[in-house]
């Protein structure tokens, strides 16, 4: 082991700082300042090595000597008790191939590129209306409610094949799976409340399919229900969380940045300044676990087989040497017109989102359409008052009050 | 340049295609990567780098070759 006595554990996971909400949360920054790789300790108590670097993360991401196979006896939960939550049928975000192959590749025939480009106007119509319903005899709303939830829960439904009648309940559970400080009992019953509702739903759909993914995952013979059920949970809270928060944590830093935001009005830009938004703002702050599964040469030290990592997306995205150059601002900076295309917001590897082009469409409509209808739009409580999702291992805004 | 890809390694990320939609596709039937194109052009060559960084499964890999000549 390398660390030093200089360089103490960092306890994960760390709170943000109060001055500026949309940076990580310093610790991990200050990690990242003294090398790729430092010692961590878990909520649970054991310690695990925290991997900051650019090259390091990618590597713990993309080298299959790093397991996402929640059920290893070391697997690096950021839950204390969490290991207890582990079904027999976990989703194929925490499973390796083979076995995350065989899963995955039933879905990914519905996030192909060209798949996600033929439901551009209906996503384009599901904002539109979203809009038109938030802005209908009103001068004031909850950016969070009123927009940036609806419309990655309404598509989401759509392609799942969820009824969007049951949106408070999957919205309220999905919540409680994210918070960080939500208690195993509540974990528990939130996982069981949601897979008893999927395998409900499928079952339905079993017995009269439609076109929607949930009923080809129902009508497949060789996938058990509960493995249907796991991957139905898994699309449904990944499909409508993570997008919201991005939308609305966008929407604050933009509103914050106004003489950035004519950039979202060119079309040749838009797709370079939602990449920009998504390398910054890294929703996923709380990092990505893995498992060694054999001693590893990392950042100058052996990781050594049965020690866990956290792979710190938040850090690896704002890398100078990979991101920066003289003639940019600084990484920590809102630069949009930067070549942000190698960041690692949706992870690196086979477990790399599988709703990325999803998600680039669904944020490049919502913003474009968001600051093109209401140029005047503004934050309608001062900045200090805005409500972070501190809490949350997807990193967003709990509300976000605007006016136009 | 030559660009080989290895399909079971792909994982479907669509990082490609997006970035280079001209010489990367995903095939209808199973989803992974297919080449649009088997010879390039130089002014391609940076395109062609980049998607092979990008690309998460390391399912892209392009050998530079060893005459700089313009078929690549
Ligand atoms: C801005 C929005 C999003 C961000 C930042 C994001 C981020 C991520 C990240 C970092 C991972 C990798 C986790 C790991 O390696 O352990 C991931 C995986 C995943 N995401 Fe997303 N995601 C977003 C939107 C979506 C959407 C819209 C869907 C659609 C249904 C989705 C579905 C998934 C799935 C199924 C996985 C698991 C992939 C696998 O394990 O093979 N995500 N996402
Ligand atoms: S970038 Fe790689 S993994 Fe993604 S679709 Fe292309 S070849 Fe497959």
């Amino acid at each position: 082991m390398t660390s030093t006595p200089t360089t103490p554990a960092v306890r994960l996971p760390a709170p943000h700082s109060a001055g500026c909400l949309f940076n990580p949360p310093p610790a991990y920054t200050e990690a990242a300042a003294a090398g790729p790789l430092t010692r961590a300790d878990l909520p649970g108590g054991e310690s695990c090595w925290l991997a900051t670097g650019y090259a390091e993360v990618r590597t713990v991401l993309s080298d299959r000597r790093f397991s996402a196979d929640l059920r290893h006896p070391n697997f690096p939960f950021l839950v204390a008790g969490a290991r207890e939550l582990v079904t027999d049928n976990p989703a194929f975000l925490r499973l390796d191939d083979p076995e995350h192959a065989r899963l995955r590749r039933m879905v990914t025939g519905d996030f192909l590129v060209k798949r996600v480009e033929a439901m551009r106007p209906a996503v384009q119509r599901i904002v539109d209306e979203a809009l038109d319903g938030m802005t209908a005899g009103r001068t004031e709303a909850d950016l969070v409610a009123d927009f940036a939830l609806p419309v990655p829960s309404l598509v989401i439904c759509l392609l799942l094949g969820v009824p969007y009648e049951d949106r408070e309940f999957f919205q309220d559970v999905s919540r409680t799976l994210l918070n960080s400080t939500s208690t195993v009992e509540r974990l528990r019953e939130a996982q069981d409340e949601l897979l008893d509702y999927l395998r409900g739903l499928a079952a339905r759909k079993r017995e009269r399919p439609e076109d929607d993914i949930l009923s080809r995952l129902a009508t497949r013979d060789d996938l058990t229900p509960d493995e249907a059920a796991a991957t139905g949970l898994l699309l449904l809270i990944a499909g409508h969380e993570t997008t919201a928060n991005m939308i609305s944590l966008s929407t604050a830093l933009l509103l914050d940045r106004p003489e950035q935001v004519a950039r979202l009005a060119d079309p040749a830009a838009l797709p370079g300044a939602v990449e920009e938004l998504l390398r910054l703002l890294t929703i996923v702050h709380t990092g990505v676990p893995r498992v060694a599964l054999e001693d590893v040469e990392l950042g100058g030290t052996t990781v050594r087989a049965g020690e866990g990592v956290i792979a710190m997306l938040s850090t690896a995205n704002r890398d100078e040497t990979v991101f920066g150059g003289a003639d940019r601002p600084s990484t920590d900076e809102l630069d949009l017109d930067r070549d942000a295309r190698r960041h690692v917001a949706f992870g690196f590897g086979v477990h790399q989102c599988l709703g990325q082009p999803l998600a680039r469409a669904e944020l490049q409509i919502a913003l474009a359409t968001l600051f093109g209808r209401l140029p005047g739009l503004r934050p309608a409580v001062p900045r200090a008052e805005l409500a972070f999702r501190t809490d949350s291992f997807i990193y967003g805004m709990r509300s976000l009050p605007v006016t136009w | 340049m030559r660009v080989n890809i290895d399909r079971d390694r792909c994982c479907s990320s669509g990082m490609c295609v997006m970035n280079v939609p001209e010489v990367f596709d995903q095939d209808d039937q199973d989803s992974l990567v297919r080449l649009r194109q088997t010879t390039f052009r130089p002014e391609q060559f940076d395109d062609l780098r980049l998607a092979s960084q990008l690309c998460p499964g390391g399912a892209i890999t392009v050998t530079e070759d060893e005459s700089s000549g313009p078929t690549g």
